[in-house]
């Protein structure tokens, strides 16, 4: 009975995982108060259908998350850090490329308790986005295009233009001869959505290039 | 944020001004609804447009674009006059009792020390007046006429109601009703918020609009406590995490800052480094400076950075101006100075000031890189998509790479919010194509310059040769790797004050109180020591037991520092060490230690009667009424009106807008006047839309598909605007042709006795991703920026509307 | 497909089925929109269109925050914004979420001529079943709210479906889940109408003196119910009727020609007779035609 399997897909959440799937058991899960929440509530299965009624529905609509995998992720927008659940098809066997396929709120998560704003709600369609990058390209002086290159040749010919220009402008000392090692000719603006460790690992190459005109989007 | 999300619902007034919160910040504004609901809180929204956050509200003000600090500086006065300040509060942990030295002024729109040529002040009369052993001289009656009390009274006199109505074009009523709300919140048991955003910060004046909300906030006594503090709600998913670990252009990981030219030795740089405190037995975070620094250069350089080097602190870049920021970058672009650019996930095409200026400083480049998951208008500046873009591509040097990289499904990780949690992320799928992590990226580039110096030498190459790599995988480094860097680890056997191994070599530290600074302990970033330690990653904790449901949630992530919740939390207590607020207390002294639901802001057995003060990070202990030589346009905010302005300032004409403020010449040309252009325009964000991203996205592209403008009724009146119909708003810089929204929800405004119309520009549309092509609400704005960070002057500029036939389809 | 054995269904279109006589254990569900929490933000239509897998295309701006400008197949639910001056001449931001109230007395199923393309269940979630679906659009013409549309694209009708498939596994609808201010909420009708006697209370003693509880008993109350700042006057928010009913050229259709229609004539003749019913004679009117041109073959030749 596919419904079954749906049930225990979607409760797989209370099982503990290595991929960010609930750490702790739901008896953890300290419930906060929310508004309306102190009700006299009913469970929400007593409210849905009885077992045929079950049935019933999912054969006129079926439940699209059955037997899917569950991650637990942070919404890639604002600072509110809303947790996410990542569904995906495929259940990593190696032979199956997963796919994303649907993204709601953790209900666990004590800020967003579940709820998503219309950009969270639509994370879907970001993943999944047309205008996905799929490789490096490239534009060459006055051309009118970018062409697919190969990562060696957009690595290579970065590292060179890089190399070239610390070499031609760094400044190791100042007009009073102290050391002060800047290279200020190539800049560089950090990634506001990318996770402190990738942060990290670019202070440690700018700075040791000696790069000073670095930036985030704090400000904008 | 000072406070957690859930911790807005124990407010009793909500005030969201600078910001709209229930639009830019849905999911987090769902604790204020619990407020209102829950504790019978009152929402105060302050702002030139009815937004969505002022459809729930219980008032509303209207205020011109750029004159916080008038209406702000009138609240104080307010609070003053009808004493309406928590005293007990302010007595023992402000400044306001300090003496400030003889010498210091304001007079005429400016403080002591200005130097005209250089547009900055010489702060050295701003500081207090020290006695025989180097400490602050106090005034506990407040009687002192240089107390800063005293200082206080005098300078915000001059904010009396009908001259904030006059600067403002609030209407006198209405800023009075205001008043009364946070005034009611003075008792010691009643709490507000501050929620604000970019509307506080994106101002030739941004830093002074959020240091005046923190100065009603400490009269009132609510900072530190529950329901209270100053809350900016930051923008993007990991902008706090950005700014901690220091990716600015002054900035290193934890708030230590890069070397000036003038700090020649490490032991110069040092000098201004180390607090010394500025009240008996006070102490500070910044006292273990020389720990941080130390154990930091170890991460960076391991075995290279020694004791006879100085720990290598001669290979960090040295600074010869305050800054590289934004606006200086893409001036030094225009004018030939700068031949490469990284763009790591950000867009400037369509995020920075003046989006001309932009578009023809790319062309001035040899290369750029553009590492990011989307197609930006970045890696297109130089294509011609007509008039949103025109561009004459052949005549274009650039060397454009556009490099594709994950999005937050792929990969693992962890990003800071707002309230400081450091919350670990898990990889769902595989990225697209050829897609790749911006660790691949960044670490395959620096190994193949590395190589390059290895093998070809070149110009200084100790630093990027030394660095330490000590990765499993060096061209792909694991996060949890490099996140168990950044916590930090002993480097040999740390032994505690009775001899014994505390910290055996190599392993992990449970936060940055083990680190030294002999160069036995490495930190990546001392404030995020803690977050993975021998007991594993703090950071993917997931219990969210909650005590008392007060909002803390302690077990929840790992926040920063020490998993402290809400900062300044020792405040939330009397002198004595008693809950200002019994029912919801957050650290009280039991009589031995501090104890509560959440980890005290504090030593922890630092007595009472010791009277150390509650803020730690400042030299003297105490909240700043008074910001001594801390911010670069003065130690009282002012008003000044915004570069470009429609109104005289009123207070002192002669000195119009910020005089410390940087503005580069070209910059400056580009300034349009009130003659030509009459009306004032800010930009902001809607809450359908995530900046230039979601455009990408097809159901947000639905949900707002197509580029407009929002003009008050009474304009389009006047201009013959017709709802939907098209308009072309311009500015001194460019021009946009969009549609009109002709709506109520924005009134004229009587400025000076002059009526004022505000035009809502949003800022979302470009010329790629799924949404409608637009011109960008950049390519109004004006180059100039905030005159302590640079931030550029979004919110308040101005403009010329004209009805306009629409484009040919 | 389609179980007429399902104790479920308590009422199926066109049909001969008997519901039962008493309802079994199942509580009805409901979900409560309180208008004063809400902040127009959309989520509610994102994670709609997420879930259901819907994407229209993407429109213009029209001069209002309106998008898309209306219901559509692939919009099931749409926040309606209306600014208001109130009597004190201060603005109020009315903002509703509009889409199918799941009525207790559904005109859409009364009107239904197509057997089993309109169901409603035990929980009083009103289906549609789009293979018995005959695209006649009479449930248009049933609906006192104007929520079914049309897809000219295989000429089925659409509507919320209360996410009969989450409700199903006992999981909330979509909107709710994701509504970040818990403006809509779900649960048992009972424990609905309990909670919004809780927010009137909190409104009117904010100074909504006239605050209330929508749930129109002319269709026999709903299964989606409003708590209004002003429930004196529903219209004011995008036009909500004040009191809705079935119309009654429905309810005679039901009365007098459900017996036909049970004696199993034939299906052509009893859509065509409806249709009189509804729409008059059939003379068609030149908007009419329009509007089945413009149903068929939409102006921008897009399918």
């Amino acid at each position: 009975m596919p419904l079954v399997r749906a049930l225990a897909a979607w409760h797989a959440r209370s099982a503990s995982d290595t991929r960010g799937r609930l750490a702790v058991e739901l008896s953890r899960r300290g419930f906060i108060k929310l508004s309306g929440a102190g009700l006299a509530v009913s469970s929400l299965s007593a409210l849905g259908f009885g077992f045929a009624g079950a049935a019933l529905a999912a054969s006129v609509r079926s439940f699209k998350l059955e037997a899917t995998t569950e991650t637990r992720n942070t919404c890639t927008y604002c600072s509110v850090a809303c947790g996410i659940l990542i569904y995906s098809i495929g259940d990593r066997a190696k032979n199956a490329r997963s796919n994303i396929i649907h993204i709601e709120g953790d209900p666990d998560h004590p800020v967003n308790r579940g709820t998503l704003c219309p950009k969270g709600a639509a994370l879907l369609d970001i993943v999944h986005a047309p205008t996905r990058l799929q490789m490096p390209k490239y534009r060459a002086p006055g051309s009118n295009e970018l062409k697919p290159v190969s990562w060696d040749f957009a690595l290579g010919r970065i590292a060179a233009l890089m190399k070239q220009d610390r070499d031609a402008n760094f400044v190791a000392r100042n007009a009073a001869g102290t050391r002060v090692n800047r290279w200020t000719s190539t800049g560089m603006l950090a990634a506001s959505a990318s996770s402190s460790e990738t942060a990290y690992v670019t202070w440690k190459i700018a700075r040791a290039f000696g790069m000073l005109v670095f930036d985030n989007q704090a400000r904008v | 944020m000072t406070n957690t999300w859930q911790d807005i619902k124990n407010a009793n007034v909500v005030v969201v001004m600078g910001g709209n919160a229930a639009e830019a910040h849905p999911c987090g504004f769902k604790w204020v609804v619990e407020a209102k609901i829950e504790n019978g809180a009152k929402l105060v929204v302050v702002d030139p447009r009815f937004t969505r956050t002022a459809s729930v509200a219980d008032y509303y003000a209207p205020i011109r674009p750029g004159t916080d600090i008038a209406f702000l500086s009138g609240v104080i006065r307010y609070l003053l006059d009808k004493d309406a300040i928590q005293h007990e509060y302010v007595r023992a942990y402000t400044n306001a009792s300090l003496v400030v030295k003889e010498g210091f002024g304001f007079e005429d729109g400016l403080f002591t020390g200005y130097k005209e040529d250089t547009h900055s002040y010489d702060r050295s009369s701003w500081d207090y007046e020290l006695d025989a052993q180097g400490f602050a001289k106090t005034d506990d009656t407040w009687q002192h006429p240089r107390c800063v009390m005293s200082l206080l009274r005098r300078h915000v006199d001059r904010y009396t109601p009908e001259m904030v109505s006059r600067i403002c074009g609030t209407p006198q009523d209405k800023y009075l009703h205001v008043c009364a709300l946070i005034a009611s919140t003075a008792a010691p048991d009643r709490a507000m918020t501050s929620l604000f955003a970019l509307g506080w910060t994106q101002h030739s004046i941004g830093a002074q609009n959020i240091r005046t909300m923190a100065m009603v906030q400490l009269l009132l006594g609510n900072i530190g406590v529950a329901g209270g503090g100053m809350n900016a709600l930051r923008g993007h998913s990991n902008i706090q995490g950005l700014t901690d670990v220091g990716l600015l252009s002054d900035a290193m990981p934890g708030y230590m800052t890069l070397p000036k030219d003038n700090e020649i030795t490490f032991e110069d740089y040092m000098k201004t480094r180390l607090f010394k405190p500025l009240r008996a037995g006070q102490t500070s975070y910044w006292q273990n400076y020389r720990k941080f620094f130390v154990s930091f250069q170890k991460a960076i350089y391991g075995d290279a950075a020694r004791a006879d080097n100085d720990w290598a602190y001669d290979w960090l870049p040295k600074l010869d101006v305050p800054m590289y920021d934004i606006i200086r970058a893409f001036d030094m672009m225009t004018h030939g100075q700068m031949n490469g650019y990284i763009c790591q996930g950000f867009n400037p095409m369509q995020a920075f000031p003046d989006r001309g200026k932009i578009r023809a400083a790319l062309g001035k480049l040899k290369f750029l890189v553009v590492m990011d998951p989307l197609d930006t208008e970045t890696a297109r500046f130089w294509e011609d998509f007509g008039p949103q873009n025109p561009s004459d591509p052949a005549s274009i040097q650039t060397e454009v790479f556009q490099l594709p990289t994950t999005c937050f499904a792929e990969e693992n990780g962890s990003l800071v919010n707002s309230a400081r949690w450091l919350q670990w992320h898990w990889k769902a799928a595989e990225p697209p194509g050829e897609a790749k992590s911006d660790i691949w990226i960044m670490s395959r580039l620096f190994h193949r310059m590395r190589d390059m110096y290895r093998t070809q030498g070149g110009a200084f190459p100790d630093p990027i040769l030394n660095l330490t790599w000590s990765y499993t995988n060096p061209t792909d480094p694991d996060p949890e790797e490099l996140a168990k860097d950044m916590n930090g680890r002993a480097l040999a056997d740390l032994r505690d004050a009775a001899g014994a191994v505390s910290v055996r070599a190599g392993q992990l530290l449970d936060g940055f109180a083990q680190l030294r600074d002999d160069g036995t302990t490495a930190s990546g970033c001392w404030i995020f020591s803690g977050c993975y330690t021998e007991k594993g990653n703090q950071m993917a904790r997931r219990d969210a037991t909650d005590p008392r449901e007060q909002g803390i949630a302690p077990h929840w992530a790992w926040a920063w520092p020490a998993n402290r919740r809400i900062l300044y939390n020792r405040a939330s207590a009397d002198p004595a060490g008693r809950a200002w607020n019994p029912a919801k207390p957050l650290v009280e002294w039991n009589g031995t230690v501090w104890t509560g639901i959440d980890v005290p802001d504090y030593a922890p057995a630092t007595k009472p009667s010791d009277a150390v003060g509650p803020f730690i990070m400042n030299a003297e202990g105490m909240g700043r009424l008074f910001a001594r030589t801390a911010m670069a346009d003065g130690p009282f905010p002012e008003h000044y009106e915004p570069f470009e302005s429609p109104a005289v300032n009123v207070l002192h004409p002669k000195v119009q807008s910020n005089p410390a403020a940087r503005v580069f010449a070209g910059d400056r040309a580009a300034f349009g006047t009130a003659t030509e252009f009459p009306y004032v325009a800010t930009t902001y964000r809607l809450t359908e839309h995530f900046h230039f991203w979601t455009k990408h996205a097809l159901i947000n592209a639905i949900l707002q598909p197509e580029e407009f403008v929002e003009i008050g009724e009474a304009l389009a009146g006047e201009k013959g605007i017709e709802q939907g119909g098209w308009v072309r708003v311009a500015s001194r810089r460019g021009f946009v042709v969009c549609k009109a929204y002709v709506t109520k929800r924005i009134r004229p405004l009587t400025v000076d006795g002059k009526p004022t119309h505000v035009i809502g520009v949003p800022l979302h549309w470009g010329f790629t991703g799924q949404a409608r092509k637009g011109y960008g609400a950049n390519t109004l704005t004006p180059s100039v920026g905030d005159a302590n960070t640079q931030t550029p002057e979004f919110k308040a500029f101005l403009v010329n509307v004209e009805k306009t036939a629409g484009p040919v389809a | 497909m389609a179980d007429l054995q399902s104790q479920d269904y308590i009422r199926r279109s066109a049909s001969t089925m008997t519901p039962p006589s008493i309802r079994n254990h199942e509580q009805e569900v409901a979900k409560l929109i309180d208008v004063s929490r809400c902040i127009g933000c959309k989520a509610c239509q994102s994670a709609c269109m997420e879930w259901n897998n819907l994407r229209g295309e993407v429109g213009h701006f029209e001069g209002s925050y309106d998008n898309p400008s209306d219901l559509n197949p692939s919009n099931w639910t749409l926040m309606r914004f209306t600014e208001w001056e109130n009597e004190q001449g201060n603005l109020e931001w009315l903002i509703r979420k509009d889409g199918c109230m799941h009525c207790e007395d559904p005109g859409c199923l009364k009107a239904c001529p197509a057997p089993g393309a309109i169901v409603q269940y035990a929980n009083g979630i009103v289906d549609f079943i789009s293979e018995n679906c005959i695209g006649c659009g009479y449930c248009v013409k049933g609906c006192p709210f104007d929520i079914p549309r049309i897809s000219p694209v295989d000429h089925k009708s659409y509507k919320c479906t209360l996410c009969s498939d989450r409700v199903g596994v006992g999981l909330e609808p979509a909107c709710v889940k994701a509504c970040p201010t818990g403006a809509i909420m779900f649960g048992s009708k009972t424990d609905m109408k309990s909670w919004a006697g809780e927010r009137v209370e909190d409104l009117k003693s904010r100074g909504f003196d006239e605050a209330g509880l929508y749930d129109p008993p002319g269709v026999g109350g709903t299964h989606v119910m409003y708590v209004l700042h002003h429930a004196d006057r529903p219209s004011l928010y995008a036009g909500l009727p004040d009191k809705p009913r079935i119309s009654p050229l429905v309810a005679v259709w039901k009365g007098i020609f459900k017996p036909l229609a049970l004696a199993g004539m034939a299906f052509g003749v009893v859509a065509g007779f409806l249709h009189w019913i509804v729409q008059g004679p059939n003379e068609v009117q030149p908007e009419d035609e329009a509007h089945a041109a413009a149903l068929i073959d939409p102006p921008d030749g897009k399918q």
